[in-house]
Formats: C-alpha cells, structure tokens, sequence
C-alpha cells in the first residue's frame, strides 16, 4: 500500500500531512520551525526520506533544513548563498541599478537521481546547487550572467527566482522562471542560458516582444512530454511545444487567466490545471468562488471544478508554489490556501475536500507517493 | 567566560535552554563575542549579522548594562561587567512584524 506525504510551508511553520492510498484520513502533524516563514519543503526524489525545508525571517535571515527520516528530526545546514564575482545590479521599482542582495529561498529543487545534490532558486534572483546534502553552495552565475540581468526587475513580491522545471529525459536542460524577468533555458547543464520568452505579451511593457521583462508565476510540465511547457503568466496562460521557443496562450474560456500556480495531470500530459484569480489587485477568486479549472485539452477549453470547494463568500489567493499533484492512479491533487485551507482530491480534482482548515497562511504544497 | 542572552528563535536553532556563555579571547567586543559564538554554534552563522560583510541584521539590536549599543563600532571593547560576567550580552530580536 503506498502512502502520501504532503508537505506545506506556511507563514509561520511547516507541516506534514500523511495519509494511506485512499487519501481519505490524515494525520496533521506541526508546526514544525514555528515561527518562521517556510517558503518550501521539498523531498528528495531519490530518498524520500530526505526532505528540505527553506526556513526564513524578516528578523534572522535564512536557515536551511534538512531531515533524513522523512521529516521527524531536522538539522541545520549550510545557509551561505554568495553570489559569485562582482555582484552587479539589477533594476528597482524606479528603474534605477540596485546591488544585488541575497535575501531568501523561494524554492528547492532536490535532484531526481542524488540525494545529496539540489538546487536552491533565491531572491535577489540566481541559481544556487548543493552537491553535498545542502553543507555548502554554488552559484550557477551564468544565469545572472547572461547579459540582461542589469534589465531585471522585481515583480510585486521582489526579484525571485521561483520555479526549477529538471528535463528528465537530459540533465543538461532545465528551465527556470524569475518574476519578473522571465523564463530561461540551459541546455548545458547551468554553464550558459538564454532566455525563452517569446511570444509572450505583457500589458505595460512598451515593446511586447521584449527578452525578458515578463512576469511569469510558473511553469510546469509532464515527464514524459519534456519538450510542453505549460505557463501561468501573470496574465494568460501559455503554452509551448518546442520547449520555450515559442509560446502560444491556451486561457481559452477561463473566468480570469491571472492565477499563481498550474500543474498537469500525473497521468495524462495534456490534462492541466490552474486556480483563476482576480486581479491586478484583488487577487481573490472570482466571484467569491474558489474554483480549480481543468482542461483535458492541453488548455484553451477548461471546465471548472467545485465539488467540496466553497462556492460563496471565498477571498484567498492560491500562491504559485501551493499546488502539488501525486503519483496514484487516479492522481491526487493538493493545494494550499492564503487562509490556511489545505485543499485535496483523490479524483483528479472531481472533488474536494479540505485535509486541514486553519494553518498560517500557506506558502508552498509538495506532495511525495512513498511506497 | 562571556554571557549571551539570545531571543527564543536562535536559543531554538543553537538548542539551548536560557543563557549560554561563550570563551572569548582578546578584547571582548560585540564582533568577538559573535565570533566565538558562531563557533561555538555554527547554526548561528548568517542570523545574527550577514556572513560575508558581518553587517547587523535589521531587526537585531544588541543590549548590553542597560545601553543600547547597535550602532556603536562592532569593534568597540564592551563594558566590564560583560567581560567580568557580571551582566550579560542581550542579541534582542525586534518587538515588530506579523
């Protein structure tokens, strides 16, 4: 019988819901780390027992945990993330050159084959790899490197790097995305990349072909499709089939095409799925109506999926980093709320309903499928 | 020996109880004491003050015989009661945020 563990960052700690294969009884267990911003909890694909945690503080800065017993004891590891050489400047709100300043992890992206290898996406954006279980890291600085970084400029919630993608059928290729720069592509490992942003068209950039400029919340793909891309940009939702190079909008008949999150289905590369969001300020459901929309069609034609979710009354936001799917068949969707609502459907999102209602605001969803 | 107090949150990462003292050698200064403590607790490292530049952190403040003494020089020899042991080192965490 396989087991789900879904792992949550919140505002103020981290939890860990565990659950058998019917995904209908949970265990609650937290806070872990109380008291701090935990940005992303993420397990090793190579031993599940090895789960990351990006713990943060406004007051003392950033720590990295790490379990090696699926999360029941953490240790502290190494927290130095120096950007390499001359740090260089990015824009600011106001356009002018701002040094750039480590601030937190976003986002870990642990390696698919080596426990000890995982990658960290920071904010001021860059790229950082650990290869001995998180003691100590590297910048990929080819990407901050790349020549438009002195044009970067933070989206509303700083100059993140939020999203890795890993290519699993060539470790040479992967892809990441910084709000609001863009996405970019390496296809040598991390050495050098280059941006892959277009066709995308962003209201309020004077030249909409802009390289980079773009405020992408998140991209996702299918293992067995590397070369889809599916993108939720602040707004429209994109997507490519030549892994970047192009970008088309698939949002179709969405009520909204700004949202955070977008996942695909763990079983069917063109089913996707995406939660819309009111904005450019609201960045409440529409409607009041907290609604997960699916398309089976590789997006443009989306249904919307209400069962078990609230229909009326609903103003949370759902963040780019809160939504996890499993690997059972049917797959299992999870997804986190800014009022600490986290949501699961064992049906491939037919229905909802709510694991856990009252956590701090969540930040981030990972879910693992253990044997 | 050198007494520290810390806010919860970092007695929490180090996993001490109450106060913890610290083996300081050479003149006893904010930045040494903060040396010998990131030794003595390397989880400590990056959340007092930056790794790189030794740079305060915004919302630490450090106490030290009833003064306030986060803007003075890191490298500023302390009061006697803190060498002595007398009075201890407050690292205090800001009373802010949400």
């Amino acid at each position: 019988m396989s087991r789900i563990r879904v792992l949550v960052g919140t505002k103020k700690g981290a939890f860990i819901l565990t659950s058998d294969d019917g995904r209908g009884s949970w265990d609650v267990r937290g806070p872990l780390f109380g008291g701090w911003e935990i940005f992303h909890v993420a397990g090793s694909p190579a031993d599940p027992n090895r789960i990351w945690a990006s713990q943060t503080s406004g007051w003392f800065g950033q720590v990295i945990q790490r379990s090696d017993d699926g999360g029941e004891t953490w240790d502290t590891v190494g927290n130095k993330f120096e950007y390499e050489g001359e740090a260089g400047t990015h824009q600011t709100y106001d356009g002018s050159p701002h040094p750039w300043e480590f601030k937190r992890v976003w986002h870990l992206e642990p390696s698919p084959d080596d426990p000890d290898t995982v990658l960290a996406g920071v904010e001021d954006a860059a790229l950082f790899r650990s290869t001995d279980g998180g003691q100590t890291w590297k910048e990929l600085s080819g990407l901050r490197g790349h020549g438009s970084g002195p044009h970067w400029h933070p989206g509303a919630g700083g100059l993140c790097l939020h999203t890795i993608v890993l290519d699993p059928s060539d470790s040479q290729r992967m892809f990441v995305a910084i709000s609001a720069a863009g996405t970019f592509r390496t296809d040598d490992g991390g050495a050098t990349w280059k941006p892959i942003n277009r066709g995308l068209r962003s209201e309020g950039i004077p030249d909409e072909e802009a390289e980079v400029g773009h405020c992408v919340h998140r991209l996702a793909m299918h293992p067995s499709r590397p070369e889809v891309l599916f993108m939720q940009k602040h707004w429209d939702v994109m997507r490519s089939d030549d892994a970047g190079e192009s970008w088309r909008e698939v949002s179709g008949n969405l009520p909204s095409d700004f949202g955070f999150p977008i996942a695909v289905h763990a079983h069917e590369p063109e089913t996707i799925y995406v939660v819309p969001i009111k904005s450019d300020s609201e960045h409440y459901p529409p409607d009041a109506k907290l609604r997960v929309y699916r398309s089976r069609s590789g997006g443009d034609q989306w249904e919307a999926l209400t069962e078990g979710l609230p229909q009326k009354d609903c103003y949370v936001n759902v963040l780019r980093d809160a939504m996890a799917i499993d690997t059972l068949d049917p797959c299992g969707i999870y997804f986190g709320t800014t009022g600490g609502q986290v949501y699961g459907s064992a049906d491939a999102g037919d229905s909802w309903t709510a694991i856990v209602r009252d956590l701090p605001s969540v930040l981030s969803v990972e879910v693992q499928t253990l044997p | 020996m050198i007494r520290v107090q810390l806010p919860q949150h970092l007695r929490t990462l180090a996993r001490v109880d109450g106060e913890i003292e610290v083996e300081v050698e050479g003149t006893v200064t904010v930045a040494s004491v903060l040396d010998a403590l990131e030794t003595a607790y390397p989880t400590l490292a990056g959340t007092i003050r930056d790794h790189g530049t030794h740079k305060r952190r915004d919302f630490i403040r450090f106490f030290a015989c009833g003064r306030d003494l986060s803007h003075r020089p890191p490298e500023e020899a302390l009061p006697d009661p803190i060498t002595t042991g007398a009075e201890p080192l407050m690292v205090v965490g800001a009373l802010a945020g949400g």
